[in-house]
């Protein structure tokens, strides 16, 4: 059931996404930052949390699920630390995705040769 | 005869330059197309040998030039003037080329309108007198103007329905000031920039189209001549889009198009090779010329073309802060051959 849900609540982001290319003149640069952006104004207004306990990795891995964790780690940090937690909590929450994916970009680049696409 | 200046836009040379070899390279996926026996020089993975993309396209300039001197009998050095241009920042894949080629060399930039560029001022200056053996090459490659224009290949960027696919070709052709056989360079029909204030850098074709319409406009009122002269009206790289466009605008007008074609149409299968709307950068138009209008002019298949590469003049800076994209096209008149 779980699969089902993560599928359902992933593909209808993927939807979104899909129409967005398709239908507006949105660049995809653009289209990922407005993601970013609303899984931070859904996790702060309390709209996500319940989704992503809902659809588990069907919400979380979305990059409106980076935006998400961003603004939670955001709550963390301000509860913890005051005012500061505003500019450190987002990036602190976040750092293990921002480390994977320099570090696996970087193993990538090194492993792979772009090609043309078919 | 003496060279003259029709209208306002129209040069035609007393004595026509003749095109005396042309000669083409395309990739892997413009031989998997409708012209892929029509190609001078191939290559599997795109790299023509070199390290890296910017390199493969200047390989692939070297190529298609070497295969029209061929044809054209002669040497590099026989060059009096090389005018060539690509879709890089700064040149680059012309400026490396004619490194190699070490002869007097002018570096273009006219877009995706390059082709018809470089042969209208290769026509001019030929007809002018300066100079006997002059070669206009042009290229683009795929994998680098995605890095230039869009997002690095790495990336993996959907593309939305409007976008075009630029060609990985380079086409050059030898034109001579000489009294030979072959296609002649008849009428020149220098393009005006053109901007109708479209601002999606995805849909080239619906921006490009109103210069393609507004030459070819000016080029029959300066010329007298009317659309059915010639056999065939080819367009740059406007794809379906853009072709629809043109072809709209003229019968607005009363005027039907029967022989309209458009190079973006013309190299890739639309549907089986899903290129979305069709084929663009300069080495489309030029590689379609070379490999195609030109042999086919030699063998008889048409009788007149009028050649119109068309480009878009914007940069991802321009498109970033928020200017329309301005469109420009050339029409080079070729005739006779067989």
């Amino acid at each position: 059931m779980d699969y089902l849900k993560a599928f359902v609540v992933g593909g209808l982001f993927c939807i979104v996404g899909q129409v967005l290319i398709d239908k507006t003149k949105l660049t995809p640069a653009r289209i990922l930052v407005a993601y970013v952006v609303a899984g931070v104004v859904l996790g702060a207004v309390g709209v996500y949390k319940p989704l992503a306990e809902w659809a588990g990795a069907g919400a979380t891995v979305p990059l409106t699920g980076f935006g998400y964790s961003l603004a939670k780690g955001v709550k963390e940090a301000v509860a913890e630390k005051g005012l500061l937690g505003a500019v450190t909590g987002g990036v602190t929450s976040t750092a293990g995705g921002i480390a994977a994916a320099i570090f696996l970009g970087v193993l990538v680049a090194l492993l792979f040769k772009p090609k043309p696409k078919s | 005869m003496e060279n003259q200046k029709l209208g306002r836009q129209t040069f035609q040379p007393g004595s026509s330059p003749v095109i005396i070899g042309h000669g083409s390279s395309a990739g892997h996926k413009e031989c998997q197309g409708p012209l892929r026996r029509h190609f001078d020089h191939t290559c599997e993975d795109d790299l023509f040998g070199a390290k890296t993309w910017e390199q493969a396209e200047s390989s692939m300039q070297q190529l298609a030039l070497d295969a029209a001197l061929k044809r054209a009998g002669l040497h590099t050095q026989d060059l009096d003037l090389l005018l060539a241009g690509d879709l890089l920042n700064q040149c680059i894949g012309s400026g490396y080329s004619a490194r190699q080629a070490a002869v007097p060399f002018f570096g273009l930039y006219g877009a995706c309108s390059t082709m018809g560029e470089s042969l209208a001022l290769a026509t001019l200056l030929l007809s002018g007198g300066y100079g006997k053996y002059a070669a206009a090459v042009t290229s683009s490659h795929f994998c680098s103007a995605e890095r230039q224009y869009r997002t690095p290949l790495e990336y993996g960027c959907q593309r939305t329905p409007t976008a075009q696919w630029t060609a990985t070709a380079s086409g050059a052709v030898i034109i001579t000031s000489d009294v030979r056989p072959g296609p002649r360079v008849v009428r020149v029909t220098v393009g005006k920039v053109v901007d109708k204030g479209i601002k999606d850098a995805n849909n080239m074709g619906a921006a490009m189209a109103p210069s393609a319409y507004e030459t070819l406009k000016a080029h029959f009122e300066d010329t007298g001549l009317t659309p059915d002269y010639y056999d065939l009206i080819v367009t740059g790289d406007l794809g379906q889009l853009g072709h629809e466009i043109v072809t709209e605008f003229f019968a607005h007008d009363g005027v039907k198009l029967a022989n309209y074609n458009d190079c973006g149409l013309l190299l890739f299968d639309r549907e089986a090779q899903d290129v979305h709307a069709g084929a663009s950068g300069c080495g489309c138009s030029a590689s379609v010329l070379c490999g195609y209008l030109l042999p086919g002019l030699l063998a008889g298949r048409w009788k007149r073309i009028l050649f119109c590469p068309t480009g878009a003049l914007h940069s991802p800076t321009a498109t970033m802060q928020g200017e329309s994209i301005p469109g420009i096209c050339h029409a080079i008149a070729l005739e006779g051959g067989k």
